[in-house]
């Protein structure tokens, strides 16, 4: 087993950690580490929150006032001259 | 996101010149669409324009279109194209000459090197993260939002259109990498920066550091 991860190296592993794009050995440091560190097992939860608030952005709405442009514009279209 | 249920149907539909079938289109991906024109455009005039062009684009092309891809992937491949010519053409945008030379600069570090200065632990946090002790409340808040929104805004084109696709709207990996033509090692170093300075932005609102 090659040598323990540093909080330092830990904190840029985490999207990979996430992604499950880490190996099983350095996913199994990745884990060994946070057992030992409450700093990172901190640092790993509120980038789990961040992505959870991240999440609240998301709007589907268009303002009516852009909807509206843009079925005008499909409108011309439809009409051949767009 | 509203799923499009059935795409050969919807296709069908626009190429006959359906507009209840375009507004359906609209509706589902017209926010998250001017959303991703944002990332490569900072002005909000000019990405309303580029959703334009995108859409007349769409329109025109819809002929053609075979449903190798999904209709999303299609749809958002042209925004993302039509968005990034627009921003090569702004003078005042921001430039730059490929997503993948944004990725490039991965190595440095996402965490202020001052934090990790621990003397008897080489690579350790000299103190560590403070908790975010606010109720669920606070973090749903609108100023809270206004914060990761401002965090977002500040990200460079291609790191914002990936945390825009993969957690704003909540895309998988691989068709953020179809839409902007990334790999998927990119991809996550982009998302994971992107997180990082969001993060960070929260943390100094939601646990400030002692005056």
């Amino acid at each position: 087993m090659s040598a323990d991860l540093t909080c330092k190296e830990l904190v840029e592993l985490v999207t990979d950690y996430l992604e499950g794009a880490l190996s099983g050995e350095d996913a199994a440091r990745f884990e060994h580490h946070l057992s030992l560190c409450p700093g990172c097992t901190t640092y790993v939860e509120q980038f789990r929150e961040t992505i959870r608030l991240t999440g609240t952005l998301r709007e589907d709405d268009l303002e009516p006032a852009a909807r509206d442009a843009l079925l005008a514009q499909f409108r011309r279209w439809k009409s051949g001259s767009a | 996101m509203t799923a499009v249920q059935d795409e050969s149907t919807l296709v069908a539909a626009l190429r006959a010149g359906d507009e209840a079938a375009f507004a359906a289109l609209l509706d589902a991906y017209g926010g998250p669409m001017r959303r991703l024109a944002l990332s490569f455009v900072r002005n909000a005039a000019v990405a309303d324009e580029v959703v334009q062009e995108a859409w007349l684009g769409v329109l025109r092309g819809i002929e053609r279109f075979e449903g190798r891809s999904s209709l999303r992937t299609w749809l958002f491949t042209i925004l993302a194209n039509t968005a990034r010519t627009r921003a090569q053409r702004e003078a005042r945008s921001v430039p730059f000459s490929s997503l993948d030379d944004e990725a490039a600069g991965g190595d440095s570090p996402t965490v202020d090197p001052s934090r990790f200065l621990n003397p008897r632990f080489p690579g350790g946090w000299t103190t560590f993260p403070e908790p975010w002790d606010v109720p669920e409340e606070r973090l749903l808040a609108r100023e809270t939002r206004a914060r990761i929104e401002a965090a977002i805004a500040e990200l460079p084109p291609a790191q914002r259109a990936v945390i825009s696709l993969r957690d704003v709207e909540g895309w998988p990996a691989e068709e953020v990498c179809n839409v902007l033509g990334v790999s998927e090692s990119n991809q996550r170093v982009l998302l994971h920066r992107a997180r990082a300075k969001v993060r960070a932005a929260l943390e100094r609102y939601l646990a400030p550091e002692p005056q």
